[in-house]
C-alpha cells in the first residue's frame, strides 16, 4: 500500500465551458479515510472516477506510491489498478448469486476452488451475510445489497477503496448501521478509503480527513475537528457550519476567534474596519437579557428544543436553539458567545 | 502494458475500426455502389432508353396504385383492430391481437398461394363444399385489385402496431380531464383520442405503403400471370431476360424504389416526431370504454374478419396441399399425403431448399448476433458523436425493400473481388452477405435496447474487479443481454428463413431457398407441392412466434414486434 497523490488534476468534458474539476491537488495518507464533501455537481464524483480510471484527467497526474496511474500521456486501465468501489447503485450483477458477486474479483484473478470459497465466506462473514451466500441480489434488501457490495471490495485486499455516495439510497436508520459497518471495515482492512458525499454529518462521522470541494475546486482539506472549528471561507463555512453567516465589518485585523465582547462591538459599531464574514453557530447564540434585540422569524419544535430563526434589525438572519417556547413575531434579546471569522 | 485504449474509454482499440468496417461492408459499399451505377448510367443516357419504355411507366403506375389501395385496406383493417382492441372492453384481446399479427409474419408468397387456393375455379376448398365457380372463369385475384387486397391484409398489422403504440402512449389525464369537463365517451373518442392518434395512423399508413412498394412475393404470384408488373417484379423479369443493359436498368429501377421508400419513411419520421412533445403527463392504459350490447357485435366483426383473412386462406392452403392434383375436388376419398411425401422425401430440390434456408438463416442469425453485440456495445457505450450516425446507417438496408439490397449486392459482386480474384456471384455466399446486410437492423435493435437498460456501473464494477474487455463481455454483458440476444436470433432466423425478395434475385442452381422453391413450384404448376411446402413454413412461423411469445415478458419493450 502506498500514498495516493493527485497532482494538479483537471478535467473538462467536451461541450462544456467550465472545467468539471479544476487544478485539484490532494495527498491521501496511507490507510486514511478521506471524505470528499461538496454540493451536487461540484466535481467530487468526477475526482473519484478519475482515481478509479473511468475518466482520464485532461491535465495533471495521479500517482499511487511510485506508480503513475494517470498523467504524462499514460493511463492505467481500471482493471489494472487494484482498487475497489462501492457504487451508489451498488452495481451488483443480477445474474449471479451473492457468493458469485463477491467472488468475481478472485475469479478474474484466477483464484479457484477452496481458497476462493474460503475468502468469499470470510468477506461475507465480515458483513454478516453468510446465510445469504446462495441468494440472488434481487432477493436482498437495500442495506443487504450495500453490504454485498462492500464484501466484494473486501475480498481482494485492494490498495484503495472508493465509495460513491453509498448511503444516498438508504433510509435514516440503515444509514447509521452502515456508517458503523464502514468504520469497522476501514479498521479491519487498513485500506485507503475515499468516500464521496454531500452530507457533512456523514463526512464528519466517518472520515479521518475531509476535503471540501465546490465548483470543481478544492477549498480545504483537514481533519473533521479542524474543519469544523476553523473552516476557511464562506463556502466551507456554509457547508460544514450549520450556522448562520453574518456580513459585518471587523476592526480586529487578523483575529479570527471572536468572543461576545468583540461580537458586541462589531454588531453595535457598524462602519469600522474591513468587511468580514462571521460564522455564528446556533449553540453559541443564547437568549439573554444583556444581548441585543432580534425578531423571531420562525420556530421549529425539534423535541428536545426549539430551533429558531432570528432577524437582526438590518435583515440578516441568525440561528439559535432554545428550550423556552417563543412565538413568531416575538422580540427577544440574544447574546453571541462566539463567532468565527471565515 | 494492456490492449485497452489509453483513455477512460472502456473499449479495446480494435472495436472502432471493426464497427467502421461492418458499417462499410453492410451499408455504405452496397448502397454507394448502387447509387454510383444508377447515376452513371443515368448520365450515359441509359436512362432515356428506360424512361421511354412504356413498360416502365406501366409498372410505376401498378406499383403506386397497388401500394396505395393496399395501404387503404391496411388502414381500415389495422385501424379498426387497433381502435377496437385498445379502447374497448372486448374479451380475448391478447388472442385476437396475436392472431391478427400472423398475416405479416407469414411470407407473402404463401399468403398469395393460400388466397389463390381460396378463390377461383380450381379451389380445392370451394370444390369440396361445392361452391367453386365454373371452370374457365377467371381467377379474380390475378389483378390490381387482388394484389392490393393482399397488400392490405399482409400489411394491416403494421398499421395496427403503429396506431396501438400511439394509443397506449396517450396521456390518461387528457382523457380524464375531458371526462371531468362533461364529455361523454363518444365525445372523448371523437374530440380527444382520434385527433391525438392521427400521427400513429399516418405513420402506420406510410409504412404500409412502403412495404407495398417493396413487396415481391404477392405481385410475383398474382401479377405476373396477368402481365401486371410492379417495380420489384419488373426487376426480376429484367434479370430473367438478361442483356447488356440489364445492370444499368435495374440500378435505375432500384433507385426509383429506394426513392419511393425514402419518401414514405420520411413521412413516417415526420409525423412521429410530433408524438414526443404531445404526450406530456401520465400515459398508460387509455381509459377503456365500455360497450354494452354492441360488444358482441364488435367481437363478432373482429372474429369474422380473422376468419376471412386468416382461417379460410390457411384452410384453403391445407386443402390444396391434400388434394391429389390442382383442380381435383377434395373429399374423404381423394385426400392424400402425397404432396408432403414428395417434398419431404422425394424431391431433391425441396431438401436442398430446406438445407439452404435453414443453414443461411442460422448462419445469419448467429453471425449477426456477434456483430450486433459488438456494434451495439459501441453505439450505446461509446461517447463518440459518430454513434447515432452509425446506428442510423445500419438501419438503412432493412428499411429499404429487399430488391434494392439484392441489386446492390449483385452490382458489388458481379465482377470478381479485386485483389483476391474470387467471384462469389452465383454462389451461396452472395446470399449470405446480402442477408447479413439486410437483416442487420433486425438483429441490432433488440441488442441495443437491452444494452441501454444495463446500468454502466455494472460493467465498471467488473473493470475494478480486474476484468478486461473480453472477460466483461463474457461474464457480465452477454448474460445480461441474454434474453434479447435470444430474441434477436429467433427473429432473424424467422424472417430470413421465410424471405423471398433477396434470394429471388441472387439464387442460382443449387442455392435455392425455401421462398424461391415455393415460387418456382407454383410457377411450374405444382400447386399442391407449393401448398404443402407453404403449410410447413406456416407451422414453422407459428412455432417460433409462440417461442418468442413465451419469453416476451423477459425482454425489453419493443423487441417482440407484435407486442407493444
Amino acid at each position: 500500500m502506498a500514498q495516493l497523490i493527485l497532482n494538479a488534476i483537471s478535467k473538462s468534458f467536451e461541450g462544456t465551458a467550465r472545467a468539471a474539476v479544476n487544478d485539484v491537488s490532494l495527498t491521501v495518507r496511507e490507510g486514511g479515510f478521506l471524505a470528499l464533501l461538496g454540493p451536487s455537481g461540484c466535481g467530487k464524483t468526477t475526482v473519484l472516477r478519475m482515481i478509479a480510471g473511468f475518466e482520464q484527467p485532461t491535465d495533471g497526474r495521479i500517482t499511487l506510491g511510485d506508480k503513475i496511474l494517470a498523467g504524462d500521456g499514460r493511463m492505467v486501465a481500471p482493471e489494472h489498478r487494484n482498487m475497489a468501489m462501492v457504487f451508489q447503485s451498488y452495481a451488483l450483477w443480477p445474474h449471479m448469486s451473492v457468493a458469485d458477486n463477491v467472488g468475481y474479483p478472485l475469479k478474474v484473478r484466477g483464484v479457484t476452488g477452496e481458497t476462493r470459497r474460503r475468502k468469499v465466506m470470510e468477506a461475507l462473514s465480515a458483513v454478516r451475510l453468510e446465510p445469504y451466500a446462495d441468494r440472488r441480489p434481487a432477493d436482498l434488501s437495500g442495506g443487504q445489497r450495500q453490504r454485498v457490495a462492500l464484501a466484494r471490495c473486501l475480498v481482494t485486499e485492494p490498495d484503495v477503496v472508493l465509495l460513491d455516495e453509498p448511503l444516498a439510497n438508504l433510509d435514516r436508520h440503515l444509514r447509521q448501521e452502515m456508517e458503523e459497518t464502514f468504520r469497522e471495515f476501514h479498521a479491519r482492512s487498513g485500506a485507503t478509503m475515499i468516500y464521496v458525499t454531500h452530507d457533512q454529518a456523514e463526512a464528519m462521522a466517518l472520515a479521518t480527513d475531509v476535503a471540501v470541494m465546490s465548483e470543481g475546486k478544492l477549498l480545504q482539506v483537514a481533519t473533521p475537528e479542524e474543519i469544523y472549528a476553523r473552516p476557511e471561507g464562506r463556502l466551507v463555512g456554509g457547508l460544514v457550519g450549520q450556522g448562520a453567516i453574518l456580513s459585518l465589518r471587523s476592526p480586529y485585523g487578523d483575529r479570527r476567534n471572536l468572543d461576545w465582547i468583540a461580537m458586541q462591538a462589531m454588531m453595535l459599531d457598524l462602519g469600522q474596519g474591513v468587511d468580514a464574514d462571521i460564522l455564528v453557530r446556533p449553540q453559541d447564540v443564547e437568549l439573554s437579557s444583556d444581548g441585543f434585540a432580534v425578531t423571531v422569524v420562525s420556530v421549529l419544535f425539534e423535541g428536545e428544543r426549539y430551533a429558531l430563526k432570528l432577524a437582526l434589525p438590518d435583515g440578516q438572519v441568525l440561528k439559535a436553539y432554545t428550550r423556552l417556547p417563543v412565538k413568531v413575531g416575538d422580540e427577544v434579546r440574544v447574546a453571541i458567545r462566539a463567532g468565527w471569522r471565515l | 502494458m494492456s490492449r485497452t485504449a489509453p483513455s477512460g474509454n472502456s473499449q479495446p482499440r480494435w472495436l472502432f475500426p471493426f464497427v467502421i468496417i461492418v458499417i462499410f461492408l453492410f451499408s455504405v459499399l452496397p448502397l454507394g455502389r448502387l447509387a454510383a451505377t444508377g447515376i452513371a448510367s443515368a448520365f450515359k443516357g441509359g436512362a432515356s432508353g428506360l424512361l421511354t419504355d412504356p413498360a416502365l411507366w406501366d409498372s410505376v403506375y401498378y406499383t403506386l396504385t397497388t401500394s396505395f389501395f393496399g395501404m387503404m385496406g391496411s388502414v381500415v383493417l389495422g385501424g379498426g383492430f387497433a381502435l377496437l382492441l385498445t379502447l374497448f372492453n372486448l374479451r380475448a384481446k391478447t388472442l385476437l391481437g396475436f392472431l391478427f399479427m400472423l398475416p405479416t409474419m407469414i411470407p407473402p408468397q404463401v399468403t398469395a398461394l393460400s388466397w389463390i387456393g381460396m378463390t377461383g375455379p380450381s379451389s380445392a376448398l370451394l370444390k369440396a363444399v361445392g361452391l367453386a365457380p365454373p371452370l374457365g372463369s377467371p381467377q379474380p385475384l390475378y389483378s390490381v385489385f387482388g394484389i392490393a387486397l393482399l397488400y392490405g391484409v399482409q400489411h394491416a398489422p403494421l398499421v395496427y402496431l403503429s396506431l396501438r403504440a400511439g394509443l397506449l402512449a396517450l396521456p390518461r389525464d387528457a382523457v380524464e380531464a375531458a371526462r371531468l369537463s362533461g364529455a361523454s365517451s363518444w365525445r372523448v373518442l371523437n374530440d380527444i383520442i382520434l385527433p391525438l392518434s392521427l400521427p400513429g395512423f399516418a405513420a402506420g399508413a406510410a409504412i404500409a405503403f412502403v412495404s407495398g412498394v417493396g413487396n415481391f412475393g404477392i405481385p410475383a404470384i398474382l401479377g405476373i400471370p396477368a402481365s401486371i408488373y410492379t417495380l420489384p417484379t419488373l426487376i426480376y423479369s429484367k434479370f430473367a431476360a438478361f442483356g447488356p443493359g440489364t445492370f444499368a436498368d435495374v440500378s435505375l429501377l432500384s433507385g426509383l424504389i429506394a426513392i419511393m421508400a425514402v419518401i414514405g419513411l420520411a413521412i413516417e419520421e415526420r409525423v412521429l416526431r410530433g408524438r414526443d412533445y404531445r404526450v406530456i403527463g401520465l400515459s398508460g392504459q387509455v381509459a377503456v370504454f365500455t360497450l354494452g350490447k354492441w360488444r358482441i357485435v364488435a367481437e363478432l366483426a373482429l372474429w369474422l374478419s380473422l376468419v376471412v383473412i386468416l382461417v379460410l386462406p390457411l384452410m384453403a392452403l391445407v386443402a390444396s396441399s391434400l388434394a391429389p392434383a390442382y383442380g381435383v375436388p377434395l373429399s374423404m376419398k381423394t385426400v392424400t399425403m402425397h404432396a408432403y411425401e414428395e417434398i419431404l422425401f422425394r424431391q431433391a430440390i425441396t431438401r436442398t431448399a430446406f438445407f439452404n434456408s435453414i443453414g443461411l438463416s442460422l448462419a445469419t442469425a448467429f453471425g449477426l448476433l456477434v456483430v450486433s453485440v459488438l456494434v451495439g456495445y459501441f453505439i450505446v457505450r461509446a461517447k463518440s458523436r459518430l454513434a447515432p450516425v452509425i446506428s442510423a446507417i445500419a438501419e438503412i438496408p432493412y428499411a429499404l425493400p429487399g430488391v434494392v439490397t439484392a441489386v446492390a449486392f449483385i452490382l458489388v459482386f458481379a465482377a470478381p473481388i479485386p485483389v483476391l480474384g474470387i467471384s462469389i456471384y452465383g454462389t451461396i455466399w452472395i446470399i449470405l452477405i446480402a442477408y447479413f446486410s439486410h437483416f442487420f437492423a433486425v438483429s441490432l435493435k433488440p441488442v441495443v435496447s437491452a444494452f441501454k437498460q444495463i446500468d454502466p456501473s455494472l460493467e465498471e464494477a467488473a473493470r475494478l474487479s480486474g476484468a478486461g474487455f473480453g472477460r466483461r463481455l463474457k461474464d457480465i454483458v452477454v448474460p445480461l443481454v441474454g434474453p434479447a440476444a435470444g430474441a434477436s436470433v429467433i427473429l432473424v432466423f424467422l424472417i430470413a428463413c421465410n424471405e423471398l425478395t433477396v434470394s429471388a434475385l441472387l439464387w442460382s442452381a443449387g442455392t435455392q431457398t425455401l421462398g424461391v422453391v415455393i415460387y418456382n413450384l407454383d410457377d411450374s404448376g405444382s400447386f399442391n407441392l407449393a401448398s404443402a411446402l407453404s403449410v410447413l413454413v406456416v407451422l414453422m412461423v407459428l412455432l417460433m412466434m409462440l417461442v418468442l411469445e413465451l419469453f416476451a415478458n423477459r425482454l425489453p419493450k419493443g423487441v417482440v414486434p407484435w407486442r407493444s
